[in-house]
């Protein structure tokens, strides 16, 4: 079978200026019309400035980025780890499984921590999203959502409610009841819309505002209350797979990370994108700000794991080893910054010394993927969840 | 091919590039400094980092198996 494909010339009247030429499709407002070259070359220059072609902006574009490097590199007289030689080495650690959380029937895709230090809320490919008490192992609530991979869940700052969405491109709140004869996915309550897969969520400083991530390339701010869009953050170039929201005493700002290898540093208010970083070299699973809100720390499907500094306006530290390979889904910070936890598609946890690079523990125990990490409010442990349907507390 | 379509992004992205190269940036010595500083000073609270007495976290207190 012939399959070359051939430049085809239309003839006809141009939309514009209605001359017979040879006409070239052009695409105003989605609508398709057929214009002249002459007419195109012309709506092609439309809305620049009197000094701007196409061509200028392109050189421009690029002579930006190269100086943008050129700052950043001024500033880079040290590494971190050349800082921190005075500082004592970290001893042996003895971390190991606390508790075992069983009752997920599929794979743990999200989990996060209630304030009060204690309960669990986790969400599973199978639908199901349970409430824990870590402390007991007992299950507190548990509702199947209407979709498969649940890829996001959260708890509400006041404890009396969880957020969760997934592949029905929504983010849902459900009130926590204790009631007995209330069925809890009665009071559900659909707040975000996106166009894709939800990957992330998270309450503000409140239980009135949610932010999430999704599929679509987007972030966005809603009113738990109105279910009203209170602002969007567009920037990324493909998925968006994380976010982490600034410390309350930093200001309003949050990160997120995606597909396009990027993170990047957002304010809240403006939806402005304040800061970006490139160097990963794959995708970005997982980001997570420092105690401090100074610096975030990524982890990436490239198996490194990196932190960047705010203020700085830079990559750091970059945690890695050749004999790890694959790919860092999940990190979160010790309470004081120091170390590192990171949960790998190798069904480890690398525990790693912040300030000098080096890895400090390796913590075996999940039999399949871990997917999800996070270390409790008042930093005594921290919970990690698998592609295994279980989840661990180690402390 | 509409060339017309690729004027707003890049204008867009100049834009951006502009934000970005105006950020007030500190040196990497001077980051790393306060970094460590904010560790050193919060390692005494941190219980995964130094560990604390077996009472007091819960999660390692011993529990009981009542066998009846």
């Amino acid at each position: 079978m012939c399959d070359q494909t051939f430049l085809v010339n239309v003839f006809g009247s141009c939309d514009k200026c209605f001359k017979q030429r040879a006409l070239r499709p052009v695409f105003k407002k989605s609508q398709q019309l057929s214009y002249c070259s002459m007419c195109a070359e012309i709506m092609a220059t439309d809305g620049l400035h009197e000094n701007q072609t196409l061509a200028s902006l392109k050189s421009e574009a690029e002579c930006l980025k190269g100086k943008l490097e050129e700052e950043r590199a001024k500033l880079h007289d040290v590494e971190l780890h050349q800082v921190a030689e005075r500082v004592e080495a970290l001893g042996q650690f003895v971390m190991k499984t606390r508790r075992t959380l069983k009752g997920h029937g599929n794979k743990v895709l999200c989990m996060d921590w209630c304030k009060d230090k204690r309960r669990i809320v986790s969400s599973s490919q199978d639908g199901k999203v349970i409430v824990w008490d870590s402390f007991t192992t007992n299950k507190e609530h548990a509702v199947t959502m209407p979709c498969t991979w649940v890829m996001a869940c959260a708890y509400a700052p006041s404890g009396c409610a969880i957020a969760c969405g997934g592949l029905d491109n929504k983010c849902s709140v459900y009130p926590l009841t204790f009631d007995k004869n209330e069925n809890m996915a009665a009071k559900k309550k659909s707040v975000a819309m996106h166009t894709n897969y939800l990957s992330a969520c998270s309450f503000t400083n409140s239980d009135m505002q949610i932010l999430t991530a999704s599929g679509d390339g987007t972030c966005a701010l809603w009113d738990v209350e109105s279910g009203q869009l209170l602002q969007s953050f567009h920037g990324h170039g493909a998925d968006v797979l994380c976010l982490d929201l600034a410390p309350s005493e930093t200001g309003n700002t949050f990160v997120s990370g995606g597909c396009d290898k990027k993170a990047m540093v957002w304010d809240m208010r403006s939806g402005q994108c304040v800061q970006a970083f490139e160097t990963h070299e794959s995708d970005i699973n997982s980001v997570r700000y420092y105690p401090s809100g100074d610096a975030f720390a990524s982890g990436s499907d490239d198996a490194t794991c990196r932190l960047y500094d705010l203020r700085a306006d830079r990559e750091v530290s970059i945690y890695s080893k050749e004999s790890i390979i694959f790919g860092a889904s999940s990190v979160d910070f010790s309470l004081s910054g120091r170390l590192l936890f990171a949960g790998y598609n190798d069904y480890t946890i690398n525990v790693w010394d912040v300030l000098k690079g080096s890895r400090v523990s390796i913590l075996f125990g999940h039999e399949n993927r871990v997917s999800t990490l996070r270390v409790s409010p008042d930093g005594t442990a921290f919970c990690s969840g698998s592609w295994d349907h279980t989840l661990r507390v180690w402390a | 091919m509409s060339s017309g379509a690729s004027v707003n992004p890049l204008q867009r992205l100049v834009e951006q590039l502009r934000l970005e190269a105006g950020v007030e940036r500190i040196k990497v010595s001077q980051a790393a400094a306060e970094l460590q500083q904010y560790c050193l000073q919060n390692a005494c609270k941190d219980a995964l980092l130094v560990g604390v007495p077996a009472g007091s976290n819960s999660f390692r207190e011993p529990r009981f198996c009542a066998l009846f």
